[in-house]
């Protein structure tokens, strides 16, 4: 206990600094990601032929070691957070894309057909149909990738990008058992709050008529 | 209104759903088209609204080629109803009926008025406005996707087999009840079904096709009489073309104008000394004005006996027809809602006869061995 607190007292306010940075570096990629990944995935449904194509190819992306992702990236970009951030955001895509198709593929066909024929625009039946109704589908998706990502930024330390992983990386090679635990044990406690963050904002777009129709049955 | 010119729709490989298709519909006509499955009836359909678009000739909407005006404005300006009802469960009632004027970008407050003005149609209460679809019954959701074609005042309204998910007895009165507005508010209709039962309820003109062509276009009563040819007469089925005889036409002519009623006041041991007196298991209940008020009958006074001591107590509402109905729907309510009479009453509904199972019989007996001396 007494070295619990040393450690905080010399190294508190540092601890507080590096969690902001794995947080900035996990937000920003997945920001990112969110982005990129809801429109495309919109668009795929549209292209239904493609889409199997282009999940494919982001499924073998997934595959990759993370290591060697971020390792890939220092000749193109350097060190830093930028590579680590770009190097996340290729992660967070494919969760999020792949909920994003499937939610929007999910909806009712006979949904479709009546917002088509009651003269909705291709776009005013994505916002007032598709989305809405995809919204429980995209959010979890959001909710896993997210969470992988504040797992996966303690590695970008790998590349000098900051945030927790520093203390996990220093603590691993000076065989230091307390540096390693304040490196993950903040990690862990991140991931579940921004979780239990984003389970609230799910809940708070879902459309009431959907939440309402989930409560009856 | 509504023309078309020489239609065809040709898919890929030459499949003509639909061939040169000519027709004219008047404003405020209700038009079925009615056929087998894939006899390019939802297909014509669709083509007014350019959900499909034609391959060849012109749909005209008042005088107007449909191919030169914008699709998503044109559907706007057309009301929409599909069988799946395809109310947005994430919407309000509110925001379901109104829909199309969120769309033509009405303010929020005119939109609500709408809305409710719309329900008021339909004797719904105002609390609907803020329920979800899934709160409702099919038959109520069904109203809405109708009201939610009504909402712009649109004076063209497409129907895709709107009532064929419902139960037989919500659909009966849904029918009615869509027809007396369709009346009412003067619009022209055009209602796909496969159901000639209802085609010959709802309808002005039915239009009955076959493989894509047009076989024939006529009022229900024409078809009935007159069909154009073997098809037509074997789609109709000869059980219709029976009761479609011509001598016998309205409800009137075929009822019983005496039967036996009983006034709410009375005790019920009064009502069964009647029934024993008149041989019947059951009785119309009238005021002193001679209108209807339900019916009782021996297991009603049964069940009730020991609580109810007035007839008034438990009088049951019945299901009528008006005075003035075809013999053929008559028949169509008792046979489908297993009935085995219906009163039958005048606009103020006093009542003026009943049509029992005897009086079919006496139908089925006159068309068997009676045909000899009618002249058809």
């Amino acid at each position: 206990m007494d070295a619990f607190l040393q450690f905080f007292s010399s190294y508190g306010s540092e601890m507080l600094f590096k969690t902001w940075e794995h947080l900035y570096i996990s937000f920003i990629a997945a920001l990112l990601g969110i982005i990129v990944a809801v429109p495309l995935g919109v668009l795929l449904t549209r292209f239904s032929k493609g889409a199997g194509i282009v999940m494919g190819i982001l499924g073998i992306i997934q595959t990759f070691p993370s290591f060697a992702i971020l390792a890939f990236f220092i000749p193109l970009l350097g060190v830093g957070k930028t590579p680590a951030i770009i190097a996340l955001f290729f992660y967070s895509v494919l969760p999020i894309l792949r909920n994003t198709y499937t939610g929007v593929s999910g909806v009712k066909k006979s949904l479709l057909e009546a917002g088509k024929g009651m003269g909705m625009t291709g776009w005013e039946q994505i916002r007032y149909v598709e989305i809405p109704l995809a919204i429980p589908v995209i959010m979890a998706g959001i909710r896993l990738s997210t969470v992988y990502l504040i797992g996966w930024a303690t590695l970008a330390a790998y590349i000098g990008a900051g945030g927790l992983g520093d203390y996990i990386f220093s603590g691993l090679s000076l065989y230091q058992p307390e540096f390693i635990l304040a490196g993950a044990i903040p990690v862990t406690i991140l991931a579940l709050l921004v979780d239990l963050l984003l389970g609230k904002i799910e809940n708070w777009i879902t459309p009431t008529g959907m939440k309402k129709m989930k409560e009856a049955a | 209104m509504l023309k078309f010119d020489h239609v065809s729709k040709v898919y890929k490989g030459g499949k003509r759903a639909v061939n040169n298709l000519t027709l004219e519909f008047e404003q405020g006509e209700f038009i079925c088209f009615i056929g087998p499955s894939g006899c390019g009836k939802t297909t014509t359909m669709k083509m007014i609204n350019r959900l499909i678009e034609p391959s060849e000739g012109g749909i005209y909407i008042n005088g107007e080629n449909i191919m030169d005006k914008d699709s998503v404005q044109l559907r706007r300006e057309i009301g929409y109803v599909i069988q799946q009802i395809g109310l947005f469960p994430h919407m309000t009632i509110q925001e379901n009926i109104a829909l199309v004027l969120k769309l033509l970008k009405w303010p929020e407050e005119k939109r609500r008025a709408r809305a409710l003005e719309l329900l008021d149609l339909v004797d719904l209460t105002p609390d609907y406005l803020e329920k979800y679809p899934h709160e409702l019954s099919g038959g109520q959701q069904q109203r809405i996707g109708v009201l939610r074609a009504l909402a712009a005042d649109q004076s063209l309204i497409l129907m895709d087999e709107p009532f064929g998910a419902l139960d037989p007895i919500t659909r009966d009165s849904l029918q009615e009840e869509f027809k007396k507005l369709q009346k009412k508010l003067g619009k022209t209709i055009v209602f796909v079904t496969h159901d000639m039962d209802e085609a010959l309820k709802l309808a002005d003109r039915i239009v009955i096709m076959r493989d894509g062509e047009l076989v024939q276009c006529d009022t229900p009563d024409e078809i009935l009489r007159n069909p154009a040819d073997e098809f037509v007469e074997e789609f109709i089925g000869k059980d219709r073309l029976v009761q479609a005889r011509p001598n016998i036409q309205t409800v009137e002519q075929i009822m019983n104008s005496a039967p036996i009623t009983i006034t709410g006041d009375r005790s019920l041991s009064e009502a069964i000394q009647l029934m024993k007196q008149k041989r019947v298991d059951s009785l119309l209940v009238v005021d002193d004005q001679h209108v209807l008020q339900g019916y009782i009958d021996v297991e009603l006074i049964d069940q009730k006996r020991k609580k109810a001591s007035l007839v008034s107590d438990i009088v049951t509402p019945a299901f009528t027809v008006e005075q003035g109905t075809l013999v053929r729907d008559t028949v169509r309510r008792i046979l489908k809602n297993g009935m085995k009479y219906v009163p039958v009453v005048d606009q103020e509904q006093r009542l003026i006869g009943i049509v029992t199972r005897a009086n079919l019989v006496d139908i089925v007996y006159d068309s068997i061995w009676g045909e000899d001396d009618i002249a058809l």
